[in-house]
């Protein structure tokens, strides 16, 4: 997938391949990132987005392509020369060191003044709150605390990106989430240029501005984080990406918005809105999210969309929302979640109730294509 | 359960009785008065005392200990420099002929390795005169061999347990890769080093065949001194001798093994 090329992107990588041996880590991936932007790479293990990570970095040198940062080409550049600093997944905190050392190790390097050294490391210390603890070794700091000192240790040298390499995965749910809008307050005070490569869907959607989703080395659509959930192009975005349900059919009618698409899973004909070009019999996924399903005991009153009958197979309650899957009269299980707006002991329905099921044209999305 | 742990503890006393007993033997005899080795006639500290008086005792002790610091400190670099090699290097072509031949010393029998070295240092001297004299050099240059193999072995283990993107987040933050070795890498391995000191050291007071083989007139080390002495029949001050090396060596590897302790903590 080539991206429109911009001719003022502040990071542009161009047609950047890494083989090992005959193995393809990484193959052909073009893309523009802007200044100041937060990006992130999200795919599963092993679809080569660390490697990507890693060749910005100047760990592995591109088996082919060019990659260029600020207008300079940084393509066979070694790691200590260029403009990038990242923030590692195990942290690599230097154990020999103390916290004031470790932030401080990069700008002695650059064989900055001491005052000046000082001056810089107080200030990113208090940026990431973390005055109490200057003299301790890292051994005496707790989980996020260390993730705190890398961060640190790899914005002060003010670099022009920043790489993130699963920030987040080593910590726990509760100081995940906290640290998440710490993240983005320090990159909004800031301005640098943050790249996040997480194999966690969540961290790329509440962190980032745009995400690439990555497989087997290969972008498969970059977007911002709602155009990748709600307008995803593949069926492996629309899967890997939160859930969803998707159905086979065939375009019976196509008008100007809408159209229709004989789903047999369905048992019914299912209307969607659809803006992109789709001829009558061609053969489509229609995919819906669990959300945007009604759920109720009642026949909806919906006439535009679907309405289909089926039966509670089974319920799961999560606290905020319940899930429920249900059984469609042609054996098809459809996945279906519900906000617990109301504090009840009662269940809104039990095991083997009747209900129907039903959904707007606008909440079904049609998907193009084999992938 | 019962059963099976006493017959478990009796077997662990038999294997340590079956260690021990020979070397707490020679301890408690280094203390006896009487002038023959194996009969007890009273608590004495004459043969230690006999012992310090033996200026060919004293002798072999101090070129044992040369010998021993001398060599343990090259095998230490060269050991390092091997192990670093073989970690941080990555897959180069004979890196597996390398490592193995790197290992191959602690499994070489000592004497095709004190032969095969007397061997070079006799056809050197012919070549190109030295060594004049086979002695303390030579001795120690065979120890080194030797003991570098097992320093770069525990080099390389402490390597491999170590987070590479240690040495990658230097780099990142601006420092050349030789400034990574001493600013990151060798401070991170020194309880490795050390241990591989103290091994080495040991190694080299304990060697006797390989310093029979490639020592000359010049050179007697303590091992070879009491081998000598012990043909003859055995005097109660190598008793004397042997308790101190055993003092010597114990230190020594109980030194070691704590810098291995720190090391993994």
């Amino acid at each position: 997938m080539i991206e429109a090329a911009n001719p003022d992107s502040f990071i542009r990588i161009r047609g950047v391949s890494k083989h090992f041996g005959d193995f393809v880590a990484v193959d052909d991936i073009n893309l523009d990132i802007q200044k100041g932007e937060l990006f992130a790479i999200l795919g599963g293990s092993g679809c080569g987005k660390s490697t990507l990570l890693r060749m910005l970095a100047g760990f592995e040198e591109p088996t082919s392509g060019t990659m260029e940062i600020d207008g300079v080409d940084v393509t066979r550049q070694a790691p200590y020369e260029r403009p990038v600093n990242m923030m590692f997944q195990s942290y690599a905190i230097f154990p020999h060191m103390n916290v004031e050392k470790n932030i401080a190790y990069g700008l002695r390097k650059e064989r900055v003044a001491a005052n000046e050294v000082d001056e810089r490391v107080s200030d990113v210390i208090r940026l990431v709150q973390l005055d109490d603890f200057r003299a301790r070794k890292p051994d005496q700091l707790s989980g996020g605390q260390r993730q705190r000192v890398a961060l640190a240790r790899a914005l002060i040298k003010q670099p022009k990106v920043l790489l993130l390499d699963e920030p987040l995965a080593a910590l726990d749910k509760k100081l995940r989430e906290h640290t998440q809008f710490e993240l983005m307050n320090i990159q909004d005070e800031l301005g640098i240029t943050f790249i996040v490569v997480t194999h966690d869907q969540e961290e790329a959607m509440t962190l980032s501005t745009r995400i690439a989703v990555m497989d087997r080395g290969r972008f498969l659509q970059v977007g911002p984080p709602k155009e990748i959930y709600e307008y995803p192009k593949s069926r492996f975005v629309a899967d890997f990406i939160g859930t969803i349900n998707t159905f086979e059919g065939r375009v019976t009618s196509a008008g100007d918005e809408t159209i229709s698409v004989d789903c047999p899973d369905v048992g019914v004909e299912v209307r969607a809105l659809c803006t992109e070009d789709v001829k009558v019999g061609q053969d489509v996924c229609v995919a819906v999210r669990p959300e945007k399903i009604f759920i109720s005991r009642e026949e909806p009153e919906e006439d535009e969309g679907v309405r289909v009958r089926g039966i509670v197979d089974d319920l799961g309650y999560l606290g905020n929302l319940s899930l429920y899957r249900i059984h469609l009269e042609t054996g098809r299980m459809i996945q279906v979640s519900r906000q617990n707006r109301r504090r009840s002991h009662k269940r809104f329905v039990e095991w083997d109730d009747k209900v129907w099921l039903s959904w707007r044209p606008r909440s079904a999305m049609i998907i193009q294509g084999d992938d | 359960m019962q059963h099976r742990s006493r017959f478990l503890l009796t077997v662990l006393s038999f294997g340590y009785a079956f260690l021990y007993i020979p070397l707490i033997s020679v301890v408690f005899y280094s203390f006896n008065k009487s002038s023959l080795a194996t009969v007890w006639g009273g608590f004495s500290l004459r043969w230690y005392g006999e012992l310090f008086r033996n200026d060919q005792v004293l002798e072999a002790l101090a070129l044992s200990l040369q010998i021993a610091a001398t060599s343990a400190t090259f095998a230490t670099i060269l050991g390092t420099m091997a192990g670093l090699v073989l970690v941080r290097f990555g897959r180069f072509r004979g890196r597996t002929l390398f490592s193995g031949m790197i290992v191959s010393p602690l499994v070489m029998p000592e004497v095709i390795t004190g032969l095969s070295l007397l061997l070079l240092f006799v056809s050197l001297q012919q070549l190109i005169g030295w060594p004049a004299q086979r002695g303390f050099s030579t001795i120690t240059i065979a120890h080194t061999t030797f003991a570098m193999a097992y320093v770069a072995v525990v080099v390389q283990s402490r390597l491999t347990s170590m987070d590479e993107s240690l040495e990658e987040a230097a780099m990142d933050l601006g420092c050349r890769p030789l400034r990574v070795l001493f600013d990151i890498t060798l401070p991170l391995i020194v309880p490795a080093m050390v241990a591989g000191w103290l091994l080495a050291f040991t190694l080299s007071l304990d060697d006797l065949v390989i310093a029979s083989f490639v020592s000359g007139p010049g050179g007697t080390t303590l091992p070879m001194y009491i081998f000598s002495k012990v043909k003859l029949g055995v005097t109660p001050d190598i008793n004397a001798l042997a308790s101190l090396i055993i003092l010597i060596v114990s230190v020594g590897l109980l030194l070691s093994w704590a810098a291995m302790r720190k090391r993994s903590s």
